[in-house]
């Protein structure tokens, strides 16, 4: 095994680690505003962060695809402006698995915050408490389950990804050629077995870390 | 003074109801609302804690606004002086007892108050326990103690004896009257029991669709029109059974359950029923327990 096998494994989990890391920044106060608006912006903003659940990863990669195009206003914009290439990059994948990943990081965090008594929240402002200080030191604490199910599924879930991918990245080796795509471009090389150890790490790799999370997560309620 | 004149909208299961509270309530003084339930009396209250904006009037406490429609004035919860007790206590369950009180702190370097407020309501050998792991009396005194920390001028508390037991609710009523006195609060307190309100309060407020049919001090609207030589209870049927001629109709008072013989069923009581037990306090007999 050389080091063009160990390649396609890094960046995954490098678009992973990235990608779950911007997504959580993201989520929280999207989540928290999801969760307590009464807007009527709301639904539409709700819709906008499902789609990815519903959609075709093909279809979604598509549209980022044109959208990222150096041809396309967007493209054209950050390529003129801030010398960002997104097409074909690491930089587009980051992106694209941010926006592809979105609903499994808000979803759980939302839920985690309406399910918590809204007293909680009233509880702390009556104490004199600001709405950050409240956030970050009565409500997060109280959703950790939910956080760190947002995390777990948002990072498996990247690894896992295959269609967005292929579309936003192609399969430039050391730069957007993910495991799953490796997999895919053994097998149609019929080199099987080295498809099959690819397809074996992401195996054990996404099964430990489930496994983990169901773990603590049932010790976590059991102490609740 | 607290001076409220505030109207407020609600969606109740019966329809909608416009809530129209007026009336001032004096510095230091004790005061109970009641009435049934879906009257109003928490929005009043979440109203006067800044968790609730009322659709129109004015809130007043002393010579500031708390609440002005036509001003503009909304001051957010934070900054009204007040400490709100909930009915289902609302102590943060990622933190433990004492850290609940600490929380609140606005000057962190305050921990004797703590130990302080810790002694007087009661909670020591409490401090480093889980707040789940409380029984119902603990975790409202814990919650009663959160809300002294921030050293409120009015205290507002919400049913907060509702789910316990009449012994704890005694203990607990003489801890709120203590603290009432203590820390020379203004308190404003949401009750069902009459006992409790003749018990605790100053002045009384009574409320029914929306608006105060009855205030003033408990021995007077509780008791005026009835009070004519006969002794009164108020009780609920528990139970009614025909025997011969007479029904037997079983009440429960309190926490005593009594039988009554009725000689006809004239007036169609139905268990459920809430009624007035009375009788010409002719012959009763006190004795000293």
């Amino acid at each position: 095994m050389d080091s063009s096998f160990f390649s396609p494994l890094l960046l995954t989990f490098k678009l992973a680690s990235i990608t779950t890391i911007i997504l959580l920044i993201i989520s929280i106060p999207l989540a928290y505003w999801l969760a307590y608006s009464s807007s009527k912006f709301k639904a539409i903003i709700e819709t906008l962060v499902s789609m990815p659940l519903v959609l075709p990863p093909s279809v979604l990669g598509f549209y980022l695809l044109i959208a990222f195009s150096n041809e396309n206003f967007l493209g054209k914009f950050l390529k003129t402006y801030f010398d960002l290439q997104l097409a074909f990059t690491f930089f587009g994948l980051v992106i694209a698995s941010i926006i592809f990943s979105l609903p499994f990081m808000v979803q759980p965090i939302q839920a985690g915050f309406s399910n918590l008594p809204i007293q909680l929240k009233e509880a702390s402002y009556t104490l004199g408490k600001s709405k950050i200080e409240t956030l970050f030191k009565v409500l997060l604490p109280n959703i950790k389950a939910s956080i760190l199910t947002g995390i777990v599924i948002s990072f498996t879930h990247t690894i896992g990804e295959f269609g967005v991918v292929l579309m936003i990245g192609g399969n430039i080796p050391n730069e957007t050629r993910v495991v799953s795509l490796a997999i895919y471009d053994e097998v149609e090389a019929l080199n099987y077995s080295t498809a099959n150890q690819y397809a074996l790490i992401l195996f054990a790799i996404s099964f430990s870390i489930l496994l983990l999370v169901y773990t603590i997560n049932k010790k976590y309620l059991r102490n609740r | 003074m607290l001076q409220i004149n505030v109207i407020k909208k609600l969606m109740s299961n019966e329809g909608d109801i416009k809530l129209h509270a007026e009336f001032e309530i004096n510095k230091h003084d004790f005061v109970t609302i009641s009435g049934k339930s879906g009257a109003g009396k928490t929005t009043i209250l979440r109203m006067i804690a800044g968790l609730t904006n009322p659709d129109e009037g004015i809130i007043k406490f002393e010579n500031n606004f708390w609440f002005s429609k036509e001003k503009k004035i909304n001051l957010p919860c934070q900054e009204r002086n007040i400490g709100f007790v909930f009915q289902d206590y609302s102590l943060f369950p990622n933190m433990n007892v004492k850290e609940n009180l600490i929380f609140a702190l606005k000057n962190k370097k305050e921990l004797d108050f703590i130990d302080y407020l810790i002694e007087i309501t009661n909670i020591k050998g409490l401090e480093k326990r889980n707040v789940n792991t409380l029984s119902g009396g603990q975790k409202q005194k814990v919650a009663l103690a959160r809300t002294l920390v921030r050293k409120p001028e009015i205290l507002l508390l919400d049913e907060p004896l509702s789910a316990l037991d009449s012994e704890m609710r005694t203990q607990l009523q003489n801890e709120i009257l203590k603290i009432h006195k203590e820390f020379k609060l203004t308190t404003i307190f949401v009750s069902h029991d009459l006992a409790e309100i003749f018990k605790l309060s100053d002045k009384s407020f009574i409320l029914e669709d929306g608006k105060i049919i009855l205030s003033g001090k408990p021995m007077d609207i509780f008791t005026s029109k009835r009070l004519s030589g006969k002794l009164k209870f108020i009780g609920e049927i528990l139970h009614i059974q025909k025997e011969n001629i007479v029904y037997i109709v079983t009440i429960l008072v309190g926490n005593d359950i009594v039988k009554i013989v009725e000689a006809d069923n004239n007036s169609n009581l139905k268990e459920g029923d809430k009624v007035i037990i009375s009788t010409k306090a002719f012959s009763p007999i006190l004795i000293k327990i």
